[in-house]
């Protein structure tokens, strides 16, 4: 659906906007955490746009989800990497795709059990309809008006590609 | 019904953990990665996550044991389970109540899961077979058989520290014949492909059929440790012998002791290996036990990922189908 050099140039416009996010909020030190997979592939091209010097943390959520007892434990989860203190910090939380809210709500609570930030903020990439808590994002690349069968997938990491696929 | 049958649920999946013996390189693979993302819960802040709330363990333990008991117990309060502990020489059964009429009332407390250790062979399975359909067991060692997840927190810790198993060279030193510990390594070393197994010790300790294992049978230490990766020493356990199966221990430390200077026939970056607790003198030189290439501690840190990564498993398998498993670049 979105090519790569598209792709491109809304994270290019994303850096931008939470550039003057930072400036609006006064943040000069941020920290950004990646959340696996995808969130991790979009925060590193932000994190290097934007020059930050602080080293990108990765979060995988795995073994804070609401569904665990229904759908198990995949082996192939990532460990989580947050190779800083978060206390007092502000955090800039990427993932791929905003839908439920039930992603952001876990990597919300493993973030606290890291430690006390000052603040979090939410980037996506795609900002879909289907929300289940009450959750949203403060820089959004694209917002997408699908119905429950219809899934965004974000390919990568090289090149980065979106596509929506229909459920049967 | 054969050992791997009860261990394995209708779509193949780690049911209980009873032995490493008849499984798949890919579930011991899967434990290994699945501990090793459980390690970093240990440098969070707050030591726990939420993945077993709600699920009540309790540790069976017929034997004593300190350090298996413990990291158990800590591996279910980071998955956030909660934890009975059963020392079962001091309880019940001492009243004349039979091992099924406990485990039926620890049925009727809603326990998800047991952890046993037993001095008789067998324990864990005997108890696998009559619990509840919904119960998990995990084996904690029992008798001379089995202690598996002592051996996959041993592969785990060879793993970080030499990467694939197809290029190791590995020597397991000691009283092979008495010992769970060594069976299980053998199993889960020769599962994972390891390049070479030998097994050093005296004739008396050393299982008759040793060599039908795969293993090469060494009774020379010094020519055993050559050229090896990683040293796994094993504790000498008298409370097992009933027989003479030693001259003396003075004697056993000047045979198969390691030192400094037997350790040298090893490869410079050699690991060595220790399930604990060790006894300094006897099989192990606190030198090489407190050195540079001793892991035991390490062991100790990784048993505790380990065993959240079995708990996890078998307690995680769900009832969904098999494609739900979050997938890299899935929208969710």
């Amino acid at each position: 659906m979105k090519t790569a050099p598209e792709i491109e140039s809304v994270i290019d416009r994303m850096a931008r906007d939470l550039r003057q996010l930072f400036t609006e909020r006064g943040i000069t030190d941020p920290l950004m955490v990646g959340i696996h997979t995808g969130g991790v592939w979009i925060a590193g091209r932000l994190h290097s746009q934007l020059g930050l010097q602080q080293p990108l943390g990765t979060l995988d959520i795995s073994f804070y989800r609401d569904d665990f007892t229904r759908v198990g434990i995949n082996p192939q989860v990532k460990p989580s990497r947050l190779p800083y203190s978060i206390d007092d910090k502000h955090i800039v939380l990427v993932d791929d795709v905003l839908h439920t809210g039930r992603t952001i709500r876990a990597a919300l609570n493993e973030l606290f059990d890291y430690g006390r930030p000052a603040s979090v903020t939410l980037v996506v990439l795609v900002e879909r309809s289907g929300r289940e808590l009450p959750i949203e994002a403060a820089v959004v690349g694209v917002h997408m008006k699908l119905t429950e069968h219809e899934h965004v997938k974000l390919g990568g990491p090289d090149p980065l590609q979106l596509s929506v696929q229909e459920s049967p | 019904m054969s050992v791997r049958d009860i261990q394995l649920d209708d779509k193949g999946r780690l049911r209980h953990f009873l032995t490493v013996e008849g499984l798949s390189r890919q579930i011991l693979t899967d434990i290994l990665d699945t501990a090793e993302s459980f390690a970093t819960v240990g440098e969070q802040a707050v030591k726990k996550v939420p993945l077993l709330r709600g699920k009540t363990i309790t540790n069976l333990f017929f034997e004593s044991s300190t350090r298996t008991r413990t990291t158990f117990e800590l591996a279910a309060k980071r998955l956030s389970a909660d934890v009975l502990n059963i020392n079962v020489a001091t309880s019940s059964t001492s009243k004349g109540e039979s091992m099924l009429d406990m485990l039926r009332n620890l049925e009727a407390m809603h326990c998800d899961m047991f952890v046993v250790r037993h001095n008789r062979s067998g324990a864990a399975h005997f108890i696998a077979r009559h619990v509840a359909p919904h119960i998990s067991v995990i084996n904690g060692g029992d008798g001379c058989h089995a202690h598996p997840t002592q051996a996959m927190l041993d592969m785990f810790t060879i793993r970080r520290h030499k990467g694939e198993f197809n290029k190791l060279k590995v020597a397991i030193v000691g009283d092979i014949l008495h010992s769970r510990v060594a069976r299980s390594q053998i199993h889960a070393l020769s599962i994972l492909g390891a390049h070479e197994i030998r097994v050093i010790g005296p004739k008396t300790l050393i299982p008759r059929d040793a060599s039908t294992f795969g293993v090469h049978v060494v009774h020379d230490l010094r020519a055993g440790l050559s050229d090896v990766d990683a040293v796994l020493m094993l504790r000498l356990q008298r409370e097992r012998m009933e027989g003479a199966f030693l001259p003396s221990e003075h004697e056993y430390f000047q045979l198969y002791g390691l030192n400094e200077d037997t350790l040298a026939h090893a490869k410079p970056d050699a690991i060595v290996l220790h399930p604990g607790p060790i006894n300094r003198g006897v099989e192990i030189d606190s030198r090489v036990a407190d050195g540079a290439r001793s892991v035991i501690l390490e062991q100790v840190t990784n048993g505790i990922a380990v065993r959240m990564a079995v708990m996890a498993m078998v307690l995680g398998r769900g009832n969904a189908d098999e494609g739900e498993v979050r997938r890299p670049g899935a929208e969710r």
